[in-house]
């Protein structure tokens, strides 16, 4: 059982360093996930993790347990309708705005363990011809560690690989490996991963043409939330989109952003 | 109201997939072999098919052929569920005709994942 002080600590560590909002309904969610961190760092109960962290709040266990309170959740296309739209809308429209050579630049900010991302590669390599030799980067950034090195790896379950990815897609893009199936190379070549904690700057990754952030913003509070989009809408260009979860919206947030004419795509203010 | 045939020779993946597809509101018809099917289907072709590989009398895969070529029968949109999980099966099936494949063991996530991608179901609004 968590103590009122230690949960306290552990609510304003999480949301100190990953930008994670806590409610007083999540005790029982901390004592699930935190018990194998503990047990794997010999760690003999929540009054210890909580003096260890207090003691070295940057230490390889403070990570461990943001990690571990992070939610990874991912599917292939998730949602379908921001990709459709992304294919059929928003690509052509900044293709034809772009001069030619110049390279689009997709952001995913919350990548987790690689789904969005290879999604978003694979619609671009079957949409070629749309993009008529154009080079697109896409840059993919997680807050763990672990999850980007399972994304760079590229490798998934039977299970992962059925959830959201169309049969045509897994059959041209992936090598089944016995029970796993990993994507190929030349589509792990397209994204470019590394791992970034959304509440520190992000200015150095460049701008970007489209920036994929979708349910994160759903785990931080208002002002948190409000200081991410921000930032996002200033490594966006004038033209750009934004792309939020289903239940997510700029309202009230940011007001830099403005809803775009298709439903959770988000563009600047002019 | 959308109707579904699930051919498989198992009647607990028959129950399991009913049960799904019912709290989507299919109207759910079973069949035990590939031949039962096809019977099925002269008497009214259904909008959706869920079909197993391996099945006695007529397989699903020698049901596929034989649906395709029936007068309605490039209608229905066919989802292999096999317990063949290797590219040259799913290769086959959708040289065959099928619409999308599942490799079993599966649950109510993937299928439906699999209807929005065939068309039968919307998908959740956002």
């Amino acid at each position: 059982m968590i103590g009122p002080s230690d949960f306290e600590f552990l609510r304003r560590f999480l949301k100190d360093k990953s930008g994670l909002a806590l409610g007083d309904d999540k005790r029982y969610l901390l004592e699930t996930r935190l018990d194998p961190v503990m047990k794997k760092a010999s760690v003999t109960g929540i009054t210890q993790l909580v003096a260890t962290l207090r003691e070295r709040g940057s230490s390889p266990l403070a990570e461990a347990v943001i990690e571990a309170m992070t939610t990874n959740e991912s599917l292939f296309f998730r949602d379908k309708r921001p990709f459709d739209q992304l294919a059929a809308l928003i690509l052509p429209e900044l293709i034809s705005r772009r001069p030619p050579g110049q390279p689009l630049r997709i952001w995913c900010a919350a990548a987790s363990t690689g789904q969005e991302p290879y999604s978003i590669a694979m619609l671009l390599r079957d949409n070629e011809r749309l993009l008529g030799g154009r080079r697109v980067e896409i840059v993919a950034t997680d807050l763990s560690g672990e999850v980007i090195e399972r994304a760079q790896e590229g490798v998934y379950t039977q299970f992962e690989v059925q959830r959201g990815l169309p049969v045509h897609y897994l059959l041209k893009c992936f090598n089944q490996e016995g029970q796993m199936w990993r994507i190929n190379a030349d589509i792990r070549a397209m994204v470019r991963f590394s791992r970034l904690n959304l509440l520190q700057s992000f200015a150095h990754l460049g701008q970007f043409d489209i920036v994929f952030c979708r349910n994160v913003l759903i785990y931080f509070d208002a002002a948190t939330k409000s200081d991410v989009l921000g930032r996002i809408a200033n490594v966006m260009t004038r033209d750009g989109y934004l792309i939020l979860g289903g239940a997510e919206s700029v309202l009230g947030l940011s007001s830099e952003l403005v809803p775009g004419s298709q439903h959770g795509f988000y563009i600047r203010k002019n | 109201m959308k109707t579904f045939l699930v051919v498989d020779d198992s009647s607990v993946v028959r129950k399991a997939a009913r049960r799904m597809l019912e709290t989507w509101s299919f109207k759910v018809e079973e069949a035990e072999n590939g031949a039962v099917a096809l019977d099925r289907c002269r008497q009214h072709m259904p909008d959706g098919i869920l079909l197993d590989w391996n099945m006695p009398e007529v397989t699903g895969f020698e049901f596929l052929g034989l649906l395709r070529s029936e007068a309605g029968g490039a209608a229905p949109r066919v989802v292999f569920c096999s317990t063949h999980n290797d590219v040259a099966h799913i290769a086959s099936a959708l040289s065959a005709g099928a619409d999308e494949y599942i490799m079993k063991p599966f649950d109510a996530d993937i299928l439906r994942e699999k209807l929005v991608e065939v068309g039968l179901l919307e998908e959740e609004p956002l």
